[in-house]
């Protein structure tokens, strides 16, 4: 860790994420933090495929895909076969929502219940976008998506909220859970850092928007990014070998935006306008949200 | 790079650059140097990454800049063989120095 | 050394002896105590290898091809639903050509549960990529578990191995085995090298990308072409290890065969019933031989052609079904006869399924069948052992 590759990168220009993606410049991020010594694993999903159709690829660092479901495990063998050869790397493992919250649970939750040092990055677009856009556990309550669709007898879109992701992994007692958001800069490098430097599993939940399923213009990724975190809707927090009584915030707005300002933006949550109760539920929990957690703030 | 490898392997690392995805772009974000602090912020957040940091003590001190000593700061260069035009350098940039304008084909 | 051991001891023994470096696997009857002891190898320093108790069998082949991709010796096993579990992954351990070994506890598959032997699980995964032996007893499942690392790891093959222990007659049955030394075992394999591309920080390349229409199916043709081509890297291995070892192996074994009229085709643990039923038919003056089949994948098509050309019936029994239609291996057997201008009768025979015991009672009900056969028009398809009337009445047929 003590050399500098900032100025490096790791990740090849000529990818085929839509403009405006978030994933490339959380992933091209990661990876100048991480340096050369490091092995990716990737889930199944955009990343994977817009990033590697053969026989191009835009990774300059060894990087391994399986499946969707696996790539917590993926990382675990190559984690293993390391170990076995004495070779000391950074292991990182990258999943969508829909691979770390659904369908690749078991494997991450197995495989930070082993131990293994394996840094697992969550870069959360809320719902199956490679697939078009259906919702995912990850999905917040109010979205639209191509599976949670807002008509007459369904007037909200999805209408469950968000799975804590962050802290049911924070929960499995691992040195290191926390939510991230590159639009915060400063916090994502250092969180990033951190996680790099410590032994054994590490979880991170970073907050990536997704043009086309959330439905903004391209220009738009970071502001919007600021806003969900700036609103309170994305809290930022850190909880260190499932302490949660000292679980970190470490970013609070001085003043919080409105959460309509957030919603206004992307087309997902444009239905929810058309009944003030809707953006005043989530204004309510995320009020509620920082009524109860409110006092981990840390700066 | 042979034309099949076993197991479908990639053993070039970051041949993507072959990808000309500057093709892509419908709108061009163009830097005004008089107007750029240098504050990286665009090269940070492309997601290409298609915003070049140069380092280049002869660069650094032949691109306009709207104050002499930020002349000792690195150069922003967009490369649009890679650029999409997504525009978040346009909107993230703190003074304005980027253009986002529509693309002449 | 001679050792008294448990057929899944074979497997972990052929692990050891192999100096696999990393074992990812996941509990399940019968194939539990492949784990179980290669877990205590490592707990008393006789093996140095990582053990990943991984949390399903999905994550086991997993981490088998995330240790693999990155350049060490893998072995796992499983049985039946694990193995059904794994089936996504199989063939992306072989699509990647990944040299991964996996002892199977050759199990039934649900529903309804059944933990007894039969081939469903492993035939169920023809398919798949992955060359398939079967062992007809302990010290076969020793050996094979050692030449499957030689023959998925030659440069001209790199396709994984499935080798095939019958649940319970093989795993949990103990039986007398000669246990190579390590020395021999080492010079027979060589030290591993991996003869495909690794994760490597120094040579960073990308596994497991993603293929378009114009190029995916030819990575389909290197998979056949290398499933060609282990034809004879097996043989080549085969020989070596008699010159080695002492003990022959062969893709088909006949037994009696010459001059008989019925041959008995068998896999796995039925083929020592077989053999003694065999020998009794022809004290009886019965022209009954034998057929083993040890190597399922590649299909040894040519072998089996020229040893059951000139029988009159052969007669396939096999512990597998394929709903509507009938055995799997009657199904390539036949059509590996197909180019015979006078080819034998083949008839199929459905036996031994969810760990039914098969007995001599049972192959003189075979036989009398496939005696008919000789005379007459048999049905094609036949169930063994099995209480037909009980069927009928619960199908609304009776």
């Amino acid at each position: 860790m003590s050399e500098n590759y900032e100025n490096m990168e790791f990740f090849a220009p000529g990818h085929g994420m839509c403009a405006g993606c978030a994933a490339p410049i959380i992933v091209r991020w990661i990876l100048k933090l991480a340096g050369p010594n490091t092995i990716v694993t990737n889930a199944t999903g955009c990343l994977e495929v817009v990033t590697t159709a053969y026989p191009r690829t835009s990774w300059r660092v060894p990087w391994l895909h399986i499946a969707f479901e696996n790539a917590a495990a993926a990382a675990a063998g190559v984690e293993a076969a390391t170990r076995a050869k004495g070779e000391k790397l950074n292991i990182i493992a990258f999943g969508g929502d829909g691979g770390t919250v659904d369908i690749g649970f078991q494997a991450l939750s197995g495989m930070v219940e082993r131990g293994h040092n394996v840094l697992y990055i969550l870069y959360d677009n809320e719902a199956y976008m490679n697939t078009g856009i259906q919702r995912s556990g990850a999905t917040p309550w109010g979205a639209w998506t191509t599976t949670s669709k807002v008509g007459n007898a369904n007037p909200i879109g999805k209408m469950r909220p968000k799975k804590p992701i962050a802290k049911i992994l924070a929960a499995h007692d691992i040195p290191y859970a926390a939510t991230a958001n590159p639009a915060f800069f400063q916090d994502f490098k250092k969180k990033v850092k951190k996680a790099l430097s410590i032994e054994g599993p590490k979880f991170l939940h970073v907050l990536s928007s997704c043009t086309t399923g959330w439905r903004h213009d391209p220009s738009k990724t970071i502001e919007i990014l600021r806003l969900a975190t700036d609103t309170g809707l994305f809290p930022l927090y850190e909880i260190e070998n499932g302490d949660f009584e000292n679980m970190r915030i470490t970013y609070k707005p001085k003043k919080f935006k409105p959460v309509e300002e957030y919603l206004k933006m992307q087309g997902r949550f444009r239905h929810l306008f058309k009944n003030p109760e809707y953006v005043k539920k989530l204004q309510r929990d995320v009020d509620e949200w920082w009524a109860k957690y409110g006092k981990y703030y840390c700066p | 790079m042979e034309v099949i490898t076993r197991g479908a392997v990639i053993p070039e690392p970051g041949n993507s650059v072959e990808n000309k995805t500057g093709t892509w772009r419908v709108f061009k974000p163009i830097i005004h140097y008089e107007k750029c602090i240098r504050c990286l912020i665009c090269w940070q957040f492309c997601p290409e990454p298609a915003i070049l940091k140069i380092d280049d003590e002869k660069v650094k001190k032949e691109t306009p800049a709207p104050k002499e000593p930020l002349k000792r700061l690195p150069v922003v260069e967009i490369d649009y063989d890679y650029c999409k035009g997504c525009g978040i350098c346009y909107n993230e940039c703190p003074v304005n120095a980027i253009e986002f304008v529509k693309e002449e084909k | 050394m001679k050792v008294m051991i448990r057929g899944n001891e074979s497997i972990a023994y052929a692990f050891k002896l192999a100096r696999v470096q990393v074992v990812p696997a996941y509990p399940i009857t019968p194939s539990t105590l492949v784990p179980e002891k290669i877990s205590e190898f490592i707990a008393n320093g006789e093996m140095k290898a990582e053990f990943v108790p991984v949390e399903s069998e999905h994550s086991a082949l997993s981490a088998a091809i995330g240790a693999s991709a990155k350049g060490v010796r893998v072995g796992t096993a499983t049985a039946s639903q694990g193995l059904a579990l794994m089936h996504e992954i199989l063939f992306i351990a072989s699509g990647m050509r990944l040299p991964i070994v996996m002892g199977i506890g050759n199990r039934a598959l649900s529903a309804p549960i059944n933990i007894w032997c039969d081939h469903q699980d492993m035939m169920s995964q023809r398919d798949a990529g992955w060359m398939q032996f079967y062992a007809e007893s302990n010290q076969e499942g020793l050996d094979l578990g050692v030449m499957a690392f030689k023959i998925a790891e030659d440069e001209r093959v790199l396709l994984p191995a499935m080798v095939g222990i019958d649940a319970f007659v093989l795993t949990h049955t103990v039986e007398p085995v000669e246990l190579p030394e390590q020395k021999e075992v080492d010079d027979f394999l060589g030290e591993f090298v991996p003869h495909y591309v690794t994760l490597d920080p120094e040579k960073p390349a990308t596994l497991g990308s993603f293929g378009f229409p114009e190029h995916y199916m030819e990575f389909k043709y290197g998979q056949w072409i290398a499933m060609e081509r282990a034809k004879k890297v097996i043989d080549e291995v085969f020989s070596k290890f008699e010159e080695k070892f002492g003990r022959k192996y062969a893709k088909v074994t006949p037994e009696f065969t010459e001059d008989a009229d019925i041959l008995l085709v068998t896999m796995g643990s039925m083929t020592s019933t077989t053999r003694e039923f065999v020998k009794r038919m022809r004290e009886n003056g019965k022209k009954v031989g034998l057929v083993k089949l040890t190597v399922f994948r590649p299909f040894p098509k040519e072998e089996l052609k020229e040893i059951l050309k000139n029988a009159k019936v052969v007669a396939v029994l096999e512990r597998n079904i394929s709903f509507g239609f009938g055995g799997a291996v009657y199904a390539e057997i036949s059509s590996a006869l197909s180019s015979l201008k006078e080819k034998p009768k083949i008839v199929d025979f459905i036996i031994g399924l969810g760990g039914r015991d098969i007995t001599f009672k049972s192959l003189e009900a075979a036989l009398r069948i496939a005696e008919r056969a000789m005379k007459e028009e048999v049905d094609e398809i036949n169930w063994i052992d099995v209480n037909k009337e009980a069927v009928l009445k619960a199908e609304g047929l009776l």
